[in-house]
């Protein structure tokens, strides 16, 4: 069959570099992007130090503040100097780290930091792969069977989920599910048991040692907590699942795909799942938000020492260094964990990558 | 035996809370193999309905479909969805009005190419590429191995729909059904992809449904025309017939309202009056009688029946006279 | 001329106000009386304010009158820790439970509303302007909102209540007040910019009407819809942090303070094991209000939505 007609005119198409180099530079656009927000971050940390009830010397120093300890404090932070030298000393000192000792401890509080993040990280993770395993399935499911007893359900499930008090839920679980399911309540690790720390993550340091009971055992301590931690973004997730994959069901090339005569099996995969999951993919970064909160009240609860705990254990005691610290840094993870959501949206929606 | 064969097909729309509405009434139509019928009329005339009727894509609740279709034979209505499927893409294809939005926008175009070919010819990824390619090139892509893996934001509108063409025909159905394929297209293009259309059918000897509002669609690709409206047939007639004499008064006024170029100057253009709104229901007389300017009494009170005339069929109490009929020409 | 011209701008004003409020208003109205969800809602956030309003009035005993101390009867009948004149049994300083919960709604409910209505109040201030006046004001409060955005809600909480010197239930309301100022005024300001652009501001604009009136007669009424179901949400969820911040002891210390988030703390901290109840009651309060006002937002979003408008 020869050509009849005058071909249509070349279609503008980007050819801005292999698909690598697009996103490395989608990366680099956002990490300049999210620069000014911490800065101003940083800012606003610093003004907050500086309203600290008592002074920030005296806030620093807890009870251990004699007027003379606050005087030599005063000097040493600078406070007789101007504000801006104050301010970028303080840059100078939260970036090197150096945010003084903690006032319970006694340790400088970015060793506590690296000690204790590692318990929270396997807390958030296993929360997240629970409310991600189970939150898309369900989400998908209720949207499969719209309107029927199942998806009534669920949507009432998540609506319970979001509303109680997810400390009370750990309390719960504590008193309720622990002693029946042979699970710890409390803490991260069965005292007396000798485990090999060697990154602290317990899960990863048993593996790596092949101390099998020391792996076994962190996961029973993990299972209640992550559950507890996972209740609120798994009901949201399972929300957003549902409206997505709902409206994507509706879409025109759906039909298109159903047109084709593709098992419903591809068209789900393919073209429902594909569409449907993109705005998943936002919801978990901003669950993250969800998470660092949740963690502190959880980890309170169960004990479990993590950076949760010592947030929390650092408002009790007025221990400003860590909160100070703690604050910053939670704040650090959270833009940066949706800078890596913004990215991977760049790399699985190619319409939003072409640019 | 046609080809497809439609008998009486009726589709009720029923929704919670609201009045049910028949949005296809009783439609019947052959289409022979290698033949091109038109469908026309205006929005909400239940054209669109009726293909998607015929493909069974209509949602899964929410309307009642009664009739039967019968494509070689065998009633579509009455298979299960594993055989439609299997129908589907592979003897029957369908093109839709807006190419961006039937497009999966996240997959590359030479996946939902060979999607389909790998599902009805079995053929493996990489032989359904090749083929991809040659089909690509067949509608009129230029570059056809490069818009493989390119995504539907990058092509144009034109191209899109070509693309589409080119899903629909690519297992080389026995039917194709065209829904408003150039609406959404500018009127350059317009022409382009019906010049396509046209060429294609003819080549590859498949069936062709054309759903259009436009006349000037209709008249440059139809062999059989059938005007719709409220649901119903009013009229059917071979092309030339139709448009040298139209004897369903709507037809009459669709023709009579396209501007013309020969028109003198000022003089003014004639409108069908009245809106769809104004119709009655069919069984209270004829639906497009309070816009008709050949109504009679009896058009309000008795439905007019689908009669033979003149080598087609009309539905009309009192057609349009021959001699009656002014500015009716082809153009 | 001139007074021709005011003369017009006067009944398009109100036909413009009233066209978009009105049929709006009564639509979405009889969309929610038909929705179970709306009406569930409806129904818990209506006894809940009702019970909260009166709750003085109702109490049977005085929620601060330690009444029933040493002697206290741990039956476990259906309701456990009934006693006789105590349907919901008392708590550990011997006062009755039930007026105790029934004043804690008051409380509860006056520190989800001021915390809301603060972060209300300021935030659509800072949307307005920012929606408004554009160019850098709009930079420079986005960029802020931006960073409140960038700390998790908790986590903006906890810092605001380490202000205080000593925490008080004022500690609570404002912490929390924070953590709505971004949401509302992001909200506020996409609503602006979104009728900046569209037809009934340019035709207003067109005709001379001034910028200020333009905002608060055309844009904020349009606005009002999404804040009011954003603040119903937002409700909700105050009344948890609230809860939250008492359970870190950032909130009020006084143990007479009769309100659900306290209440709740306390009872789970302390006597889960002995008197689960204690934390039990408080907690099915918050949690059947914290539904009932979600049910109520999410069903008011459901009605308000222009999209469902036919």
């Amino acid at each position: 069959m020869g050509w009849v007609l005058p071909r249509p005119p070349h279609a503008r198409t980007s050819r801005a570099g292999t698909k690598g180099l697009q996103v490395l530079r989608f990366l680099v656009r956002r990490l300049l992007q999210a620069i000014p927000t911490l800065l101003v971050l940083s800012i606003l940390i610093f003004a907050w130090l500086r309203s600290l009830p008592g002074g920030p010397a005296a806030a620093l120093l807890g009870d251990k503040a004699t007027p003379e300890k606050i005087a030599s404090l005063n000097h040493t932070l600078g406070l007789d100097q101007p504000i801006i030298f104050q301010y970028f000393r303080f840059l100078g000192r939260a970036l090197t780290g150096d945010f003084g000792n903690s006032l319970v401890s006694s340790q400088p509080v970015m060793s506590e930091i690296g000690t204790f993040l590692p318990a929270t990280i396997e807390l958030g993770i296993s929360a997240m792969i629970l409310a991600v395993l189970i939150g898309i399935p369900a989400g998908y499911i209720s949207a499969r069977f719209r309107n029927g007893p199942v998806d009534n359900v669920i949507i009432l499930l998540t609506l319970v989920g979001v509303a109680v008090p997810v400390f009370f839920l750990g309390y719960m679980m504590q008193d309720l599910l622990a002693a029946p399911l042979g699970l710890p309540s409390q803490g991260r690790q069965a005292a007396g048991l000798d485990a090999t720390a060697i990154t602290n993550f317990a899960i990863l340091d048993g593996v790596m040692t092949s101390e099998w009971d020391a792996v076994w055992d962190a996961i029973r301590h993990l299972i209640l907590p992550a559950f507890a931690l996972a209740t609120i973004p798994l009901a949201v997730i399972t929300r957003i699942t549902r409206a997505s994959v709902l409206d994507v069901m509706n879409e025109d090339f759906i039909r298109t795909a159903n047109s084709k005569g593709l098992t419903q099996q591809v068209v789900r995969r393919r073209h429902v799942l594909r569409n449907g999951l993109l705005p998943v993919v936002t919801t978990i970064g901003l669950q993250t938000g969800a998470l660092l909160g949740g963690a502190v009240l959880t980890e309170r609860v169960f004990n479990f020492r993590g950076l949760g705990f010592l947030l929390a254990e650092g408002i009790e005691r007025r221990d400003y260094p860590r909160l100070q610290a703690l604050l910053l840094f939670g704040a650090l993870v959270y833009v940066l964990v949706n800078m890596l959501v913004d990215v991977s949206y760049g790399i699985i929606d190619p319409r939003v990558r072409v640019r | 035996m046609a080809l497809l064969e439609v008998r009486d097909l009726t589709v009720n729309f029923v929704r919670r809370g609201e009045r049910p509405f028949t949005a296809v009434d009783g439609v019947s139509f052959d289409v022979e193999p290698g033949q091109t019928v038109g469908l026309v009329g205006e929005s909400g005339c239940g054209k669109s309905v009726t293909s998607l009727a015929i493909m069974r894509l209509l949602a899964k609740r929410g309307n009642k479909v009664s009739g039967s279709v019968r494509f070689e034979g065998t009633d579509l209505l009455r298979l299960s969805d594993k055989d439609m499927r299997d129908r589907r893409g592979r003897d029957l294809g369908m093109v839709f009005q807006d190419p961006l939005s039937s497009l999966n926008p996240v997959i590359p175009i030479g996946l939902q190419i060979t999607e389909v070919l790998e599902r009805h010819r079995g053929m493996s990824r990489k032989a359904a590429s090749i083929e991809a390619v040659d089909l690509l090139d067949k509608v009129g892509i230029p570059d056809p191995s490069r818009r493989l893996t390119e995504y539907p934001h990058q092509l144009s509108g034109g191209m899109r729909q070509r693309a589409l063409i080119a899903i629909a025909l690519a297992c080389r159905p026995r039917l194709l059904i065209a829904d408003e394929p150039t609406t959404a297209l500018d009127v350059t293009i317009q022409a382009q992809i019906l010049a396509l259309l046209r060429e294609l059918v003819q080549d590859t000897g498949t069936a062709l449904i054309m759903i259009t509002h436009d006349l000037g669609v209709v008249a440059g690709l139809c062999d059989e025309v059938n005007v719709l409206y409220g649901g119903k047939i009013v009229e059917r007639a071979q092309r030339h017939q139709l448009f040298a004499e139209p004897r369903h008064p709507y037809t009459h006024g669709l023709l009579a309202s396209i501007p013309r170029l020969d028109a003198g100057r000022g003089e003014k253009l004639i409108p069908i009056r009245g809106s769809v709104a104004d119709n009655i229901p069919w069984d209270g007389g004829c639906a497009f009688a309070p816009r008709c300017p050949n109504a009679l009494p009896v058009c309000r009170e008795v439905s007019p029946r689908l009669v033979p005339d003149n080598g087609g069929l009309l539905r009309c109490h009192n057609p349009v006279r021959p001699a009656v009929a002014a500015g009716g020409g082809t153009r | 001329m001139n007074t021709l011209l005011n003369k017009k701008k006067e009944p398009i004003d109100k036909l413009a106000a009233a066209a978009v409020g009105k049929s709006l208003g009564r639509e979405a109205l009889s969309r929610m009386l038909r929705s179970p969800v709306a009406i569930t809602g409806g129904v818990i956030t209506g006894l809940f304010v009702l019970l909260a309003i009166f709750a003085p009035l109702i109490a049977p005993k005085d929620p601060f009158a330690r009444t029933l101390q040493g002697e206290v009867n741990l039956g476990r009948g259906i309701i456990p820790g009934a006693q006789p004149g105590f349907p919901l049994g008392v708590d550990d300083f011997g006062r009755d439970e039930l007026s105790r919960l029934l004043v804690g709604a008051q409380n509860t409910l006056l520190v989800g509303v001021l915390a809301t209505v603060i972060g209300v109040a300021i935030g659509i201030v800072i949307g307005g302007l920012a929606g408004a006046f554009g160019g850098w004001v709009d930079t420079v409060l986005m960029r802020l909102v931006d960073v409140m955005l960038s700390v998790p809600s908790l986590l903006l909480a906890i810092s605001v209540a380490a202000l205080f010197a000593k925490p008080s239930q004022w500690t609570v309301i404002i912490a929390v007040s924070m953590v709505g100022v971004p949401i509302f005024a992001r909200l506020l300001r996409g609503s602006m910019l979104v009728q900046r652009n569209s037809d009934h501001v340019l035709a207003a604009t067109s005709l001379g009407v001034k910028r200020g009136a333009i905002v608060f007669r055309h844009m904020l009424p349009n606005s009002l819809g999404p804040v009011i179901v954003q603040a119903t949400l937002t409700l909700a969820t105050a009344i948890l942090e609230a809860a939250a911040l008492s359970f870190l002891g950032l909130g009020d210390p006084d143990p007479n303070r009769a309100e659900w988030g306290i209440m709740l703390s306390k009872g789970a901290k302390q006597f889960l094991d002995v008197r689960p109840e204690l934390a039990y009651y408080p907690a099915i309060a918050i949690i059947v209000v914290a539904l009932g006002f979600t049910l109520l937002g999410e069903s008011l979003r459901e009605a308000l939505d222009p999209k469902n408008r036919r």
